[in-house]
């Protein structure tokens, strides 16, 4: 398991940096090899405008990689500091708080981010910015937890009669103790943000052409299903592979860290 | 029970606002982005009124407000159509789809959750839980084009896509369903196999039970008691998860509406469609708790 999380996180790591290396060009037009099956010179064939299929997916894996960075950093940083913030003060703003993030939760799954995408307009900064927006949630309510139990730890307790800020107790004295659950939700998160900036952009609200993004490619390799189904299954192929080894460095993230699985959710 | 849904004003009042802040998050004049460039100043002005832009933002909050409270859910602004019609044609067709799903994923995945667990550890375990962690990782807009390509184009068994025979709704529902019974079927195994470590299931078995009255009468019943939880939150999602599933295979719901309303830029209409999952979500979620309180022996009777 943890291997096979391993290699293929590694092999399109590599490939990603081969395809700078050798200077691929996802956006190639070829209009004389549409929609052609795979061959030597193309080895996972050809889309609609006679594109390298090969090319256009790890381009796709860097776009997606990139979106899910940057916003799993972004969310788990804005959720860390309500939840901390909510749960180490209490009282009427931890209320307040926790009543807007209820809010969040009001909506399920990805509906929010939908939404926010569809008003925002399509692009790559208001993908970012509509999953940034929905996405802190989660991280918010976890961290709220873990403060609220850490708050009446012992060492905690001894640095506030030591007459520590709350700042200096939250950073120094709460944060470094629930960081390790963040960051395996964070890790578990990953392959959720993929698969929502995948499904937004099959929706035509997320990355738009002539970028390649897999939602998008997806979309366009459905409409081809009937004469080409080498498209759909191979950009499928490899989307499923990333997302199952994201899960899977999770339980080996998990496991290493020793976070009791209770503390998800 | 007047208490508990009493809870849940302030969240409905948030999702009013939410949505109601959707139409101010389009960047620009929304009016400009709704009609196009190419709009006369009559046509803009007409809709400005009919969306109440032209009022204070309070007073459009408090009118669109009361008029939800009159089930007004305001017009189309391309067919004029009253949304509450289009609604009620479109939210049946959801349910069913999700309902479906749900059967198809809880008679999928609590069976295969059991073996697994029963046999945890043998073969057949370790192939559901390889088989589980793979579907669970194929998105919807995947897994529905691969089941249309197999099922429908190569194998010729089912319908494409539409809304015109009876069984239309099995791929969709299929697709929905499979994705579902992966997660059904992790959770009933890491339940079962919690519960039969227990105590009185040595009990059980030390009075001289079968193996098959320990499981079905002290083993399930508390097993599959997280499950409703599990239901209910899949529920939502199953609601909302509709939204790729029916676009892909034309099933005129909740989803594909606001998908459509989306591409047309009828906001209204995506505001709505928004509005209702959302409170469906908050709803069934209530249900769910309520449900679960009552079946669960150490939460009854607390409030």
């Amino acid at each position: 398991m943890k291997t096979f999380a391993l290699l293929t996180l590694g092999f399109w790591l590599l490939a990603v940096m081969l395809g700078h290396a050798i200077g691929l060009n996802p956006n190639q037009i070829d209009l004389d090899a549409i929609l052609q099956w795979p061959s030597l010179q193309h080895w996972l064939g050809t889309d609609d405008l006679g594109r390298d299929i090969l090319a256009r997916v790890i381009r796709g894996v860097e776009v997606s990689f990139m979106v899910t960075v940057v916003v799993t950093a972004v969310t788990m940083t804005i959720g860390l500091s309500i939840g901390l913030v909510a749960g180490y003060k209490g009282g009427r703003l931890d209320h307040v708080l926790m009543q807007v993030t209820n809010i969040f939760l009001a909506f399920p799954g990805m509906l929010l981010a939908i939404a926010f995408a569809a008003v925002l307009g399509a692009g790559i900064n208001n993908l970012i910015l509509a999953l940034c927006l929905t996405g802190w949630v989660t991280y918010a309510r976890l961290s709220r937890g873990q403060a609220l139990a850490l708050r009446q730890r012992l060492h905690v307790l001894a640095a506030e009669s030591l007459g520590a800020s709350s700042v200096r107790v939250m950073l120094l004295h709460i944060l470094p103790l629930l960081i390790s659950i963040l960051l395996v939700e964070a890790a578990y998160s990953m392959a959720s943000v993929m698969i929502a900036e995948a499904s937004l952009s099959f929706l035509g609200l997320g990355i738009q052409a002539p970028d390649a993004s897999w939602g998008a490619m997806l979309r366009d390799a459905v409409r081809f299903m009937l004469v080409a189904p080498h498209y759909v299954l191979t950009v499928g192929v490899c989307m499923m592979s990333l997302i199952l080894a994201i899960n899977l460095g999770g339980d080996v993230l998990r496991d290493t860290l020793d976070v009791r699985s209770e503390a998800r959710g | 029970m007047i208490k508990r849904f009493a809870t849940l004003v302030p969240v409905v009042f948030g999702v009013l606002c939410l949505t109601f802040a959707l139409l101010h998050l389009v960047p620009g004049d929304p009016v400009d982005v709704m009609l196009g460039e190419s709009a006369s100043a009559a046509d803009r002005t007409a809709l400005k009124a009919q969306l109440g832009l032209d009022q204070p933002v309070l007073v459009q909050f408090g009118q669109y407000v009361m008029h939800l409270l009159h089930g007004d859910f305001g017009a189309s602004i391309h067919t004029q159509t009253p949304i509450s019609q289009l609604l009620w044609q479109a939210y049946p067709a959801t349910l069913l789809l999700a309902v479906v799903a749900l059967t198809i994923g809880l008679s999928i995945g609590i069976p295969l959750g059991i073996w697994s667990a029963l046999k945890a550890g043998h073969w057949q375990d370790v192939m559901i839980t390889m088989l589980s962690i793979r579907l669970a990782a194929m998105p919807a807009f995947w897994l529905g084009p691969v089941l249309m390509l197999v099922l429908a184009v190569w194998l010729g068994w089912l319908p494409v896509s539409g809304m015109t025979s009876p069984l239309t709704i099995v791929l969709p529902a299929l697709t929905l369903g499979l994705g579902l019974s992966a997660i059904l079927t992790r959770m009933t195994r890491t339940s079962l196999l919690e519960v039969l470590s227990e105590d009185y299931i040595r009990t059980a078995r030390a009075k001289g039970l079968s193996e098959r009255q320990v499981l079905l009468k002290h083993a399930l019943r508390a097993a599959l008691l997280p499950l409703v939880t599990i239901v209910g939150l899949q529920m939502g999602s199953l609601l909302a998860g509709a939204v790729i599933t029916e676009t892909i295979f034309s099933w005129n719901g909740i989803g594909r509406l606001l998908v459509d309303s989306i591409e047309k830029r009828d906001y209204p209409v995506t505001q709505a469609c928004v509005l209702v999952v959302a409170l469906s979500y908050v709803l069934i979620n209530q249900a769910t708790d309520l449900v679960y309180r009552w079946l669960d022996p150490r939460t009854r009777g607390t409030q």
